[in-house]
């Protein structure tokens, strides 16, 4: 779609348009809004509710939301929750049987039908995690056809990162902070004397077709030498980075390393990093019935490796202890994903790192787990 | 609400408790007469004060074993009962009544009743499954009316009953609660403790107190030095772990 982007130049006039375009065409549009001292993905009425001249400061198990000195609307990351929430939802029921008075069974597939929804600031890491989750939920053998279906129906609008946070680490991901394809249109926000304003090229005939509806200026020079600028800057000014080693490598080397017991330790195994990891796709399904009997529903959840269930069968859980439990994490995010889909799992989002209430650092860990393999280990006596 | 004779039948038991768990029974509304379809509620004092005698398909059970009177009551709810299903902090932990295991529970007596040696009670307040097998426990202060149905759904369809036990941070995820701990710096018991309340104090900025108990695995230790960073110090940690299911936590680690 490169070769056919349009560009232009939208102010806070032409982004309340947009949202007004996407709401007009029944579109539930999703964007970041503040609530509970935290910048929240939630639905938007309007473009007023964005989080304009707010900013967050992370840090390994550290959120904190702070006043910026100018009225920037994206200039945050690593919120609580990622767009997984809404394509990807906590729960879904799949379908639901009932029982007549004859014993005859009924049952229904059950899915709802998908919203269609407009993702309005999506991050250059997130939109790389959607399209992890794509190869996983979307595609392959047996789709999730709930997943897929909200999925086909989405407008992305990317906002290229300009903000980074003390957690983020996409540079060394490959994922940011520019973004390069897999959305419907692409903001750069650029807030400069000549006033507050978006960057915006569009990367489908969706994106094309929204974009003629609002009002616009031509992209001048300027805006676009600042748009680059500030992304530019933004790759400067990473957090934290991957060391750069060959992960699936590194990871697959260390299944008995001893740092697995130094972060078991400190680890709560509460099961958080995975909550808020915008890739991690694990559910359960889950029977229920009522109290009649005649009627069940089968439900799919999310589910975590950290939760002792998800290993259990017969006789108790594979991953009984807290070093089993986020070694499988680690080494499946960084390593085995790799061998499953191609890709890593981790798109350097820095989520895992900030909403962690003991602040366990995947940065750091790798770091460990590295400088680990290349110490030569002692020789047992013989 | 016919009850057919060969309906399996239910008994309502407490030993030391409030009641309120056996209340979020009676506060099943929209559920009770199909609930009293399917089975005879045969002893429910609480309910009625018509009683038929067991032994009983389903004996629940609130409140903790803190007489030897008691103690030998819930050997014979046990000896009488199919199935024997627990509810609440202090059926499955002992309850806020556990504070006297730490305590001298002879000097209290002696201070508080004026007639001390008309008293007769245990050192220690225990949760049920310390006296007698117990087939499934359900935790919470007071247990929540959703999983209460639930559990008696499944025991009565023969299922397992679809009651989580991770954390509850995963219910504050769930519903999009921002983490207190991470976002405001307030001390939080949820990542040691077992889900179920939907985590409610969380939803309203406050930490989680922990009334469900420990969940399986708990990792209290790992949770004391972040007490500690968010400020609290070792008396307040000790209260915050000695609530509702005291003796579960302090098992778990000391403040």
């Amino acid at each position: 779609m490169a070769g056919t982007a349009t560009t232009a130049v939208l102010d806070r006039a032409g982004l309340d348009a947009l949202v007004a375009a996407l709401v007009a065409d029944g579109r539930t549009v999703v964007g970041p809004t503040v609530r509970d001292g935290a910048i929240v993905l939630a639905e938007l009425s309007g473009a007023g509710q964005l989080p304009y001249g707010w900013g967050v400061e992370l840090d390994a198990g550290r959120y904190r939301l702070v006043r910026r000195d100018d009225d920037a609307a994206f200039a945050h990351s690593g919120g609580p929750q990622s767009w997984k929430a809404f394509l990807h939802p906590e729960r879904e029921r799949l379908w639901s049987a009932e029982r007549a008075a004859d014993g005859t069974l009924t049952v229904r597939a059950d899915r709802a039908e998908a919203p269609s929804y407009a993702f309005l600031g999506v991050r250059p890491c997130d939109l790389r995690a959607i399209a992890v989750q794509d190869r996983v939920l979307a595609s392959g053998h047996y789709p999730d056809s709930g997943y897929r279906e909200r999925r086909r129906r989405a407008f992305l609008i990317a906002a290229e990162c300009t903000e980074p946070a003390g957690t983020c680490f996409c540079v060394s991901m490959g994922s940011g902070p520019a973004v390069d394809d897999g959305y419907d249109l692409a903001l750069t926000e650029v807030v400069s004397a000549a006033g507050h304003r978006f960057l915006v090229r569009t990367g489908s005939a969706e994106g094309e077709r929204i974009l003629t509806r609002l009002p616009r200026l031509p992209a001048d020079a300027e805006t676009t030498a600042l748009a680059s600028a500030a992304v530019r800057r933004a790759a400067e000014r990473m957090g934290r980075a991957m060391p750069p080693v060959d992960l699936r490598a590194l990871m697959g080397a260390s299944l008995e390393a001893e740092r697995w017991d130094d972060v078991a330790a400190r680890c709560l195994t509460c099961g958080n990093c995975t909550l808020v990891c915008p890739t991690c796709f694990c559910t359960t399904t889950e029977e229920v019935t009522d109290l009649t009997g005649d009627h069940t529903e089968r439900w799919q959840r999310w589910d975590s490796c950290f939760d002792l269930d998800f290993s259990y069968v017969h006789g108790g859980p594979v991953r009984a202890s807290a070093r089993s439990r986020y070694r499988q994490w680690l080494t499946h995010k960084l390593s085995t994903w790799y061998d499953q889909f191609g890709s890593p799992g981790c798109v350097g989002c820095g989520r895992c790192i900030a909403w962690c209430p003991a602040g366990i650092d995947i940065t750091e860990e790798v770091a460990a787990f590295r400088a680990e393999s290349s110490t030569p280990r002692e020789e047992a006596p013989q | 609400m016919a009850t057919a004779a060969t309906d399996p039948t239910l008994a309502v038991f407490k030993p030391a408790s409030c009641d309120g768990c056996q209340l979020t029974l009676l506060n099943c509304e929209d559920e009770l007469l199909t609930l009293a379809d399917r089975l005879a509620i045969a002893h429910f004092p609480e309910a009625s004060s018509a009683t038929a005698p067991g032994p009983y398909d389903i004996a629940l059970v609130e409140g903790s074993v803190t007489t030897s009177a008691d103690a030998e009551r819930i050997r014979a709810i046990r000896a009488g009962a199919r199935h024997l299903i627990t509810l609440g902090a202090c059926a499955t932990s002992g309850g806020i009544q556990a504070l006297r295991n730490f305590a001298d529970v002879d000097g209290y007596r002696r201070t508080v009743y004026a007639r001390p040696d008309c008293i007769t009670t245990l050192a220690t307040s225990a949760p049920v499954a310390e006296h007698v097998r117990v087939d499934f426990e359900l935790r919470g202060c007071p247990i929540d009316r959703g999983q209460l149905l639930e559990v008696l759904t499944a025991f009565l369809t023969g299922r397992k009953p679809d009651i989580p036990n991770h954390s509850v941070c995963f219910a504050c995820k769930r519903r999009g609660t921002v983490c207190v701990t991470v976002a405001h710096g307030t001390p939080c018991l949820g990542p040691v403790t077992h889900a179920g309340c939907g985590a409610i104090c969380p939803a309203y900025g406050r930490g989680c107190y922990g009334c469900f108990g420990p969940k399986p695995d708990s990792r209290l230790p790992v949770l004391i030095p972040l007490l500690r960073r968010d400020g609290m110090d070792a008396l307040a940690r000790e209260r915050f772990q000695r609530t509702f299911t005291a003796a579960a936590f302090a098992e778990e680690g000391e403040p």
